[in-house]
């Protein structure tokens, strides 16, 4: 037989038995026959482990690696070796959505966490149990601004988003026909003039914004609460999460949503994936969300113990009715985000902003001064990520100095000729150093 | 066995309709609260908005369940029922003391659709 | 499992002045965050704990031990197929040479978008379609996708009036939430008595306002659909197309695919038909294909085979547009590859087929203390509707013992319970799928137990109605739990 099946020829037999047939293919006698396959089909044949691995590790060896100075939505941090080897546990990785909550309180208690985690990081009331990642998070975040004002259906979104969030709240907003109207900019930052003239017109349902912004600019929110509550619209700030730690936060700037990614706590980049949106709101929009929550109570012996709970808001039950159709999503990277941040704590997060902004800041100053670099925009506020215009050809500077080893930045969308380029605590002054001599 | 009031008019999605004058106070019926179990939740529309025969209002909780409400009159709501916030539970201690949404009826002959006392509890069986 | 709760949080073991990381010193300095301006910068100190590195490492691992997953035994969830996961997957989706920054020029990740288009292709003939895309990251959000898919061609037809979706009223939550969020609006479409759509009543339902309709074969009781020919041509007759949902995929390997039974446009669940962990929850994969036609339409970046053998990413004008930050939940797809690798054409099929048999024994033993309401052979999973009445399940009785009472007990024995009260048909709905990597001497194990449950509940139902009694917890109050709404440890 084979590894992952335990049959053997005669318990097939004896089962086939009990249900009164004569074989497998029996099993099937009822669909017609014409809709059955009568070929083999057309894929390569079965392989032992030991070449799996060779044909894997081959691939896995054909990914050249290149010193990582990107970030724009996904982040070379660092992640501690505690947080793979509790997350190999398949205890967790092996179970699935805690609907038998008696059994499946590890799952529970590391989301309880996590959601406690998030909604302190941005200064919000609570927080989902995760959604896929920051940009269906964002296109979430606009749903629920529409589904909270009921008669409108306008959302703005400052012009200043990461561009792969922009393209994916474009999609949903298209099929969902929600009108998304983007707030242009200006000199790197949201144009608040424009954003005021729309809000004014008392049609819009919310407000999206992103901290720091695509360009790496960290912006002033002030007032843009106010202005979004007097007219009856909800205030979102999407924030990259690990900026948390050390920036003015969501609530702090009075928002209503706060979401985002949350990679940049612990989550490796993995060419894409998984990684884990954010979801946090105020109590009082809780029963607009989407997503699984989870929540304390008691058992029957007056435990404190945790469960899915407010399920009522949840396609198993409203079914199109629902506040959306995410079912559980990237619930197992919660116990990468709870974890990593346990080890952290504040400082271990304060420590790795320190250093990143310490090494952009100092990659930043040492580009400038080679004359091959300007600001973007001029001087601007920003923590890890700057966006430069580069004297020449961007797109053959990046060519270049892959070939030499290094990812310098991406290019930056809608500014041609710029770089988006950020640093982590992990580049060492060294690697540093070595890019710099290399331009 | 579900309790069944007289002189309310009724609908056959378990709503109720108690008419004073020119309002009527728009409920669910003790049979739907006993079908749904322990109520947590009553989302209910803003006062001034239009209800339309027919159509839904809002929506009523337990754990696990949930239940569109359907409103069986025409009008605009002229008081909610604010105790359901913060108590809900009031709907399953008595559904029809404990009206959800009170509407200022735009065509009272609409009632002459809705079910009697006799029919409804007929339905319930 | 430890049947002794742990139950601490995190927050409660933290001391202040404790570390849990380590850093490297920097060696930049004259650079600092207090630079910024002051109201840029975070006002609040936060709740993170303080821990050290075995605290943290002991605490995870005795939630862990509280949780019951495939590894610790077995799972008969329905509509999940909860098989086993092999480890070597997980050995190879951790590879570092995949670990790369997802902006990385093509040149350097051609290893990681051959395992995409591998994974793509051989996806693509096990279902009959043309073309796949991985980008979506879970059933739901496949779901999703595909629906933007219908919408998009009708659209682009310039077919604006096509405003409906026909779903089963036995289909998933999920297909009429997707269909919502996508902009459609939903039809319900009746089932016979024996849990297949009702053919005559979906002809009045069919016109030129619908859009589609989803359906998932075998459904949602395990039944296949026999009439899929005559459904799909009667959707296709009146212009629509027709959604495949993919949570039922397991059973029909190998034997008939979707693209052969008139389906052209399908999501599958990597996490449940090949082998990915199901995580808690996530993250899943929920691949779309299309039928020769509609592959323009898949959402943006698209993995493209050159003509010289190697990979490059574009995006189609008249794509639906993205759906994803990036290319998907990559390393779930690498696991999905190792597995397609491992099983090959041998035994893709024999999953299938063993699935089925596991499901058809258990019903076959168990029908004579569970009430089976649809006879006859069953696919991947089947309903049972509650107890017989001489077992405790007799809905006069009000002291009867319910689904729930049932599903409850079958913790005490060591066993997750099945998908309880659903499909929505029956009123005590207990939905088991064994799938194909449990072996008969564990079935015959919950065979047994779950008919000295059976038994139990005619003879001492108070003790299935009072269970679990030999979990970590007992049953919780869930009514407090959305009436006095605790979401973090603040609130507690």
């Amino acid at each position: 037989m084979y590894k992952y099946f335990p049959h053997t020829s005669d318990d097939i037999q004896q089962m086939l038995g009990v249900i009164g047939v004569q074989s497998l293919d029996e099993l099937y006698a009822e669909i017609p026959e014409e809709l059955k396959l009568k070929r083999e089909l057309d894929i390569p044949s079965e392989k032992s482990e030991v070449e799996v691995r060779r044909i894997i590790g081959d691939l896995a060896a054909q990914n050249k690696p290149l010193l990582c100075f990107a970030g724009s939505g996904s982040y070379d941090h660092y992640t501690p070796s505690v947080v793979p080897f509790l997350a190999s546990r398949s205890e967790f990785s092996t179970s699935y959505t805690p609907y038998q909550a008696e059994i499946s309180q590890g799952t529970l208690q590391y989301i309880f966490e996590y959601q406690t985690m998030m909604a302190d990081l941005t200064g919000m009331d609570l927080s989902n149990a995760s959604m896929y990642d920051g940009s269906t998070a964002t296109a979430e975040a606009m749903l629920m601004c529409v589904a909270n004002a009921k008669k409108r259906n306008k959302v703005l979104i400052s012009a200043t988003s990461n561009p792969q969030v922009l393209r994916v709240v474009e999609t949903y907003a298209k099929y969902h026909n929600v009108e998304l109207v983007k707030v242009p900019a200006a000199d790197g930052v949201m144009d608040k003039a424009e954003a005021k003239a729309l809000i004014e017109n008392d049609d819009v349902a919310g407000l999206i914004v992103s901290q720091p912004n695509y360009y790496g600019i960290i912006e002033d929110f002030s007032g843009l609460a106010d202005l979004c509550h007097a007219h009856k619209a909800l205030f979102a700030v999407n924030s990259v999460a690990s900026a948390l730690g050390v920036l003015r936060t969501p609530g702090e700037w009075g928002a209503d949503i706060a979401c985002g990614d949350a990679q940049s706590l612990g989550i490796p980049m993995n060419y894409g994936g998984p990684y884990i949106g954010y979801l946090c709101t105020k109590n009082e929009l809780v029963r607009k969300m989407p997503g699984r929550l989870v929540g304390a109570t008691t058992d029957a012996e007056g435990r404190r113990a945790f469960v899915l709970t407010m399920q009522a808001r949840e396609q198993h039950i409203r079914r199109e009715k629902a506040t959306s159709n995410i079912c559980t999503a990237q619930g197992f990277m919660c116990l990468f985000v709870a974890s990593y941040l346990s080890l952290m704590g504040e400082k271990g997060l304060r420590e790795v902003n320190e250093q990143s902004y310490a090494g952009a800041h100092y990659l930043h100053e040492a580009l400038l001064k080679t004359g091959r670099f300007e600001d973007a925009f001029g001087p601007k506020p920003f923590l890890c990520e700057f966006t430069v215009r580069v004297k020449g050809d961007a797109a053959e500077l990046r060519k270049a100095l892959a070939e030499k080893g290094f990812l310098l930045g991406v290019e930056t969308e809608g500014m041609p000729g710029c770089l988006t380029i950020a640093v982590t605590e992990m580049r060492s002054k060294q690697e540093i150093d070595s890019l710099i001599s290399n331009i | 066995m579900a309790k069944v009031i007289e002189g309310l008019f009724y609908a056959e999605s378990h709503e109720y309709v108690r008419v004073e004058g020119e309002y009527g106070y728009i409920g669910i019926t003790d049979y739907a609260q006993s079908q749904l179990g322990n109520v947590v939740y009553v989302d209910m529309p803003e006062v001034d908005d239009e209800v339309t025969a027919g159509e839904e209002f809002g929506a009523v909780e337990s754990v696990k369940a949930a239940s569109d409400l359907f409103s069986p009159v025409s009008g605009t709501v002229v008081e909610i029922n604010e105790a359901l916030e913060e108590q809900p539970e009031l709907i399953n201690a008595d559904a029809f003391e404990n009206w959800i949404i009170k509407v200022k009826l735009s065509d009272p002959s609409e009632l002459d659709n809705l079910l009697d006392a006799k029919a409804y509890e007929a339905i319930c069986e | 499992m430890n049947n002794v709760y742990y139950g601490r949080l995190v927050f409660e073991l933290s001391k202040p002045g404790r570390v849990g990381y380590s850093l490297p010193k920097s060696e930049i300095s004259g650079y600092c965050i207090s630079e910024l301006p002051e109201g840029l910068k975070r006002q609040s100190k936060t709740i993170l704990p303080e821990c050290d590195e075995l605290t943290v490492v002991r605490h995870y691992t005795n939630m862990s031990n509280n949780n019951f997953g495939v590894d610790t035994g077995f799972y008969p969830l329905g509509s999940c197929t909860m098989k086993y996961n092999p480890k070597l997957n997980e050995e190879l989706c951790a590879l570092p040479g995949f670990n790369r920054h997802p902006s990385t020029p093509v040149e350097y990740v051609q290893g990681s978008l051959k395992v995409y288009d591998e994974v793509q292709r051989t996806l693509a003939e096990i279902s009959g379609l043309s073309r796949f895309t991985l980008n979506p990251y879970a059933g739901a959000h496949g779901e999703l996708t595909g629906l933007m898919v219908i919408k998009a061609y009708h659209l682009q037809r310039g077919d604006v009036a096509r405003t409906k979706i026909i779903v089963p009223n036995s289909a998933h939550g999920t297909n009429p939430a997707s269909a919502a969020v996508a902009g459609f609006k939903v039809v319900e479409v009746k089932s016979l008595p024996d849990g297949t759509v009702d053919v005559e009543d979906l002809k009045p339902l069919l016109g030129p306002d619908v859009a589609g309709m989803m359906m998932t074969n075998p459904n949602t009781l395990g039944i296949f659909e026999r009439n899929i020919p005559v459904i799909a041509r009667l959707v296709h007759d009146c212009g629509g197309l027709m959604y495949y949902d993919g949570a039922n995929l397991n059973p029909m390997l190998g034997v008939c695919r979707p693209g052969d039974m008139g389906f052209d446009v399908m999501h599958i669940n990597l996490h449940k038909t090949f082998s990915t962990p199901h995580g808690g929850g996530g993250p899943g994969s929920g691949p779309v294909g299309v039928r020769k036609g509609l592959e323009h339409l898949l959402p943006n970046p698209q993995v493209e085979k050159k003509a010289d053998g190697t990979y490059d990413l574009h995006c189609d004008a008249q794509s639906l547009g993205c759906i994803s930050s990036f290319l998907s939940n990559f390393t779930v797809i690498i696991r999905a590859y190792a597995y397609l690798l491992s099983m090959g054409k041998e035994n893709i099929p024999m999953a299938g087929k063993l699935s089925v048999l596991n499901a058809n024994y258990i019903k076959e033993c168990l029908k004579s203390h569970f009430e089976l309401p649809i006879e006859g052979l069953c696919k991947h999973e089947f309903v049972f509707d509650g107890l017989r009445p001489e077992y405790g399940g007799d809905h006069h009785d009000p002291a009867h013992v319910t689904t729930l009472d049932v599903a409850k007990r079958l913790l005490d024995y060591g066993f997750h319970a099945p998908t309880i009260y659903f499909p929505l048909l029956f009123h005590e709905a207990l939905m088991i799928e064994p799938t194909e990597t449990e072996s008969k001497d564990t079935l015959d194990d919950f065979i047994a137990v779950m008919k000295r449950i059976a038994e139990e509940a005619r003879d001492n139902s108070e003790m299935v109605r009072t269970a679990p009694h030999n979990t970590p917890i007992r049953r919780l109050d869930d009514v407090k739990a959305v009436k006095e709404p605790k979401f973090t440890f603040k609130n507690l």
